[in-house]
């Protein structure tokens, strides 16, 4: 049967909100028009995808914020020498032994956190320096879960969904986790400075500004690289880490099969030695740096630091390096720069980079012709993402009527936001929903991100707690009719099936259940 | 230091209380009985865990001048390893996996390594899970296609913990899985009306169906405390319960995150292998009797650099140990050759280089233990591997 234009230009609507989107609200399928592709292409600014709202830190805020709580730390090992405690009880026996829960860093809020269990009583002073670095950890985390509550505020609120959902793919695709307390305090930031600004500029200053920002610094441990050979290196029992380097080469450009070796990742390790972040040396603090100054006698000034990135001569291993058979000159930061701008820009990186977009927007297993569409794009403009999402926007496979992608539990909850008109206000329910559903906030559990297929989140138990979690919703949305809120969010992608089960329903939460739960609704 | 408990990434074994840990199991013989059923575990040690430091080869005379202050010290030392043979020692943490092994019931691999060399985590887990011998050579996991060849003699089916169902245990066997925090019970009126919804979609419907028949069996076991976030012990013993009984499963893997130790490696490694050697002293202590009947295998994607690097951590290197542990092991001594970590022996020069194929432990135990057909291992299970990694034999 032929479908009328209307009814066709409805259904593209819904998908542009859907499959490109974050979900649809009341009157949003209606609002988009007749022309889907149009309404997702104006989402395509050069200043990025917007961020989130509400007097959110700067990175060199969130800088100076992790430094004073470092201080708490070096105030309590001093009062605990004084007192003749050896260093390794600094820390309760209880607090070192804790397993720490996934996503701490954002629960740190209540039961999280290091409790004063030890054996020995502390001195009043020892308390109170443990109380204090306690309640700077605590608000170090409370921040970040607050930033965390902004994003998903943004994500159930903005009427670009498309840039949103951009934003997001490419702060997975440089995932930075907050399993690492210390890189958590810096997420916030590092998707609103490193991330957003540039999701749809050049590829190359979206790859310098993550692995330059302190996030990524600290996450993949490049901060604390010595070269074996610098001023530091000769002179104390330090060296190379090459964490950071080798996942920049697996994930973040060329792909394992991207044809680099072991060598390459150790030159490129050595070049990127010396990017490091602020210390308390230079905020004028008491910190171990100033300590060992002391002792050596040998004032080392502090550099200049940059939004959070601070680049270390003295750390940083000399020489020229090759990487991928090409040669780099000594340079400072500017080598391991130009050694990036080059990996960036390489053939493997487009591809592979493409093929996870295509997977991401269209299907786990997507088309060679829509992989080899957004690739084109990508070679032709040099890494212009903005070409790319335009090439993604125009590819026929990314609107065919059926939809197969399965949404994350991220992506189900502020889509159900979308779909009541809700807002996500506290982050206790939040996080311990994506928990539950197995998406802790801020928390991949590796550098390679969050998992991309049907598979990975679809699982039985999975489906068990997104059902959980679908009657808590339906429950306490008990005035709402479901009839409406399912035809608003899923228009002409709405089924039979699910429709006349949603309208046979015995109450409004199970309405609202079945609603949420419908095939409809969890794909897109 | 008191930076103790800064942790690295990939730590998910404090995922525990929720979606971090990965379970999966399966396999169930008919003509068996609840109580005589083998039972296997297989845990996943993933982020590259150092066997450096779990099975200590404290007796090779390069180890401490490579590890330098990370080397753990030998037994007798302070902070030392516990004793096994060979010169090897168990790292102090791991005191109920010594227990263990002074009762016959733990063995080790201390040079293991996959079939191909790479050191990406996730192409080394990828390879570790599907069993075949290169990158991507198939696409679901090695556990289910036991499942699928042990199947003959009864219905055999297989559980995941935690929300993503691991690679090993993906494929044409169906299998469920659970973790700790359901509340939906399988009867529910909105659950049945779902599966009508999902007749179109039969991915979501299955999915569903067996998560809510593991939670209604989980229901059922559970003695209705709540389990803590941090109680590593008391999720090895509900992991248990679930294999307990005429619906529990047989065959379990089990997910722990967070070997991935880059800097600041020894303070890491006894916070992991805490939590492992509790999961794992719980999972015993929830089998009960059971327990004589199990084998439980620790395995990781690769081993960690054979020196310290500048951040007193190590980096992605080559073999790593691999353990096992349960009643049903025959007593014995370390299993396969030390490469010794002598100049000219690392691999590549840096890393303890491999003597035994993985797959080689693997198969032993899944003929010998669960009693698939040792031709099966060799062309389906493990594809082409009957000569490259033939199935060791006098584990079981």
């Amino acid at each position: 049967m032929r479908q009328s234009p209307s009814q066709n230009a409805s259904l593209n609507a819904a998908i542009a909100l859907t499959r490109f989107g974050l979900g649809a609200g009341p009157g949003e399928i209606e609002a988009v028009g007749n022309d889907a592709r149009d309404w997702l292409a104006a989402q395509i600014r050069p200043d990025g995808a917007p961020s989130p709202q509400g007097d959110l830190p700067t990175t060199d805020e969130r800088v100076q914020d992790w430094l004073a709580y470092q201080q708490t730390g070096q105030q309590r090992r001093q009062i605990r020498r004084q007192e003749g405690a050896g260093p390794q009880n600094a820390l309760p026996p209880a607090a070192r032994a804790q397993p720490m829960a996934e996503g701490a860093a954002m629960s740190g809020m209540a039961q999280q956190g290091q409790t004063p269990a030890q054996t020995a009583p502390l001195s009043d002073e020892a308390q109170a320096a443990f109380d204090a670095r306690r309640e700077s950890r605590r608000d170090l985390a409370q921040e970040t879960a607050r930033e965390f509550v902004a994003r998903a505020d943004l994500g159930a609120t903005t009427p670009d969904g498309f840039a949103e959902r951009w934003a997001l793919f490419w702060a997975n695709a440089f995932t930075v986790s907050a399993i690492k307390f210390q890189s958590g305090i810096f997420i916030g930031p590092y998707e609103r400075e490193a991330i957003r600004p540039h999701v749809f500029g050049r590829f190359e200053d979206l790859v310098l500004a993550t692995e330059s920002h302190p996030a990524m610094l600290t996450y993949l441990d490049q901060a604390q690289s010595v070269g074996p050979n610098s001023v530091a290196g000769q002179r104390r029992n330090a060296g190379l880490n090459e964490n950071l380097a080798r996942e920049i080469l697996e994930l973040h450009t060329l792909g394992t099969d991207g044809g680099y070796t072991q060598a390459d990742v150790t030159e490129l390790a050595r070049a990127l030695t010396g990017w490091s972040i602020p210390t308390n040396r230079g905020a004028g603090g008491q910190g171990r740096g100033q300590r060992r100054r002391g002792r050596r006698g040998a004032a080392l000034a502090e550099p200049a630091s940059e939004n959070g990135f601070v680049f270390r001569t003295i750390i940083h291993e000399p020489g020229t390096r090759t990487v991928l058979g090409k040669t780099y000159a000594e340079g400072g930061a500017e080598q391991g720069r130009a050694i990036l701008r080059d990996l960036a820009n390489a053939p493997q990186t487009g591809r592979r980079l493409s093929h996870n977009l295509a997977r991401h927007f269209v299907a786990d297993e997507p088309s060679p012709a829509l992989v080899q569409k957004l690739e084109a794009a990508w070679t032709s403009s040099r890494g212009d993402l903005a070409q790319v999402a335009r090439a993604l926007i125009e590819a026929p496979d990314a609107w065919e009527p059926q939809a197969t992608k399965i949404k994350t539990p991220y992506e189900f909850i502020v889509s159900t936001h979308r779909a009541l008109g809700t807002r996500p206000q506290r982050p206790q329910p939040l996080q311990q929903a994506l928990i539950q559903m197995g998406q802790p906030a801020f928390s991949a559990p590796s550098p390679e991100g969050w998992p991309d297929t049907a598979a990975d989140w679809a699982g039985p138990d999975a489906l068990v707690k997104r059902l959980n979690w679908a009657k808590t919703v339906g429950d306490r949305a008990a005035e709402t009719d479901a009839d409406a809120v399912a035809a608003a969010a899923l228009g002409p992608r709405l089924g039979e099936r699910s429709r006349l089960a949603i309208a046979r329903a015995e109450s409004r939460p199970e309405a609202l259940t079945l609603f949420l739960m419908s095939p409809e609704f969890q794909r897109r | 230091m008191t930076q103790m408990i800064h942790l690295n990434r990939r730590l998910l074994l404090g995922g525990l209380g929720a979606a971090g840990v990965g379970l999966a199991y399966a396999g169930r013989v008919a003509a068996q009985s609840a109580s005589t059923r083998p039972k296997l575990v297989v845990v996943i040690a993933r982020g590259a865990m150092d066997g450096l430091s779990v099975t200590v080869p404290y007796g090779d005379a390069n180890y401490r001048a490579l590890r330098g202050t990370l080397a753990i010290a030998a037994p007798g030392e302070a902070n030392g390893a516990m004793a096994l043979s060979e010169g090897f020692g168990l790292h102090p943490a791991l005191t109920t996996l010594h227990q263990m092994y002074g009762e016959g019931q733990m063995r080790f691999a201390p040079a293991v390594a996959i079939p191909v060399r790479v050191r990406s985590h996730f192409d080394a887990q990828d390879v570790l899970e599907n069993g075949g011998e290169g990158l991507r050579a198939q696409s679901d996991g090695w556990l289910n296609r036991a499942l699928v060849s042990a199947g003959g003699q009864g219905t055999l089916k297989g559980l995941s913990i935690g929300a993503q169902t691991p690679l090993i245990l993906r494929g044409r066997a169906e299998t469920s899985s659970w973790a700790p925090g359901g509340q939906v019970k399988g009867e529910d009126r909105i659950a049945s009306l779902l599966q009508d919804l999902y007749v179109e979609d039969p991915m979501l419907g299955t999915s569903l169906a067996r998560g809510l028949e593991t939670e209604a069996l989980a229901s059922a076991m559970s003695d209705g405390t709540p389990l803590r976030r941090a109680d590593v012990a008391g999720l090895g013993q509900a992991v248990a319960r679930l294999m307990t009984g005429e619906q529990g499963a047989d065959v379990v893997a089990l997910s722990v995150d967070g070997w991935d130790t880059h800097a600041r490696q020894n303070a890491q490694m006894q916070t992991r292998l805490d939590g492992l050697d509790a999961l794992i002293g719980g999972i015993r202590t929830g089998l009960g009797p059971q327990w004589s009947q199990t084998v439980l295998v620790v395995a990781t994607e690769f081993g960690r650099t054979a020196r310290t690097n500048g951040t007193q951590g190590t980096d992605h290197g080559t073999a790593s140990s691999l353990l096992l542990a349960g009643g049903a092991l025959k007593p014995g001594g370390p299993i396969g050759d030390w490469p010794t970590l002598a100049d000219n022996r690392l691999f590549e020069d840096r890393d303890l280089a491999p003597t035994l194929d993985v797959r080689s432990v693997f198969k032993g135990v899944l003929r010998d233990h669960l009693g698939v057909d040792q031709a099966a291992l060799d062309a389906r299970v493990f594809p082409d591997s009957a000569a490259e990694a033939p199935a060791l034999t006098g584990l079981v």
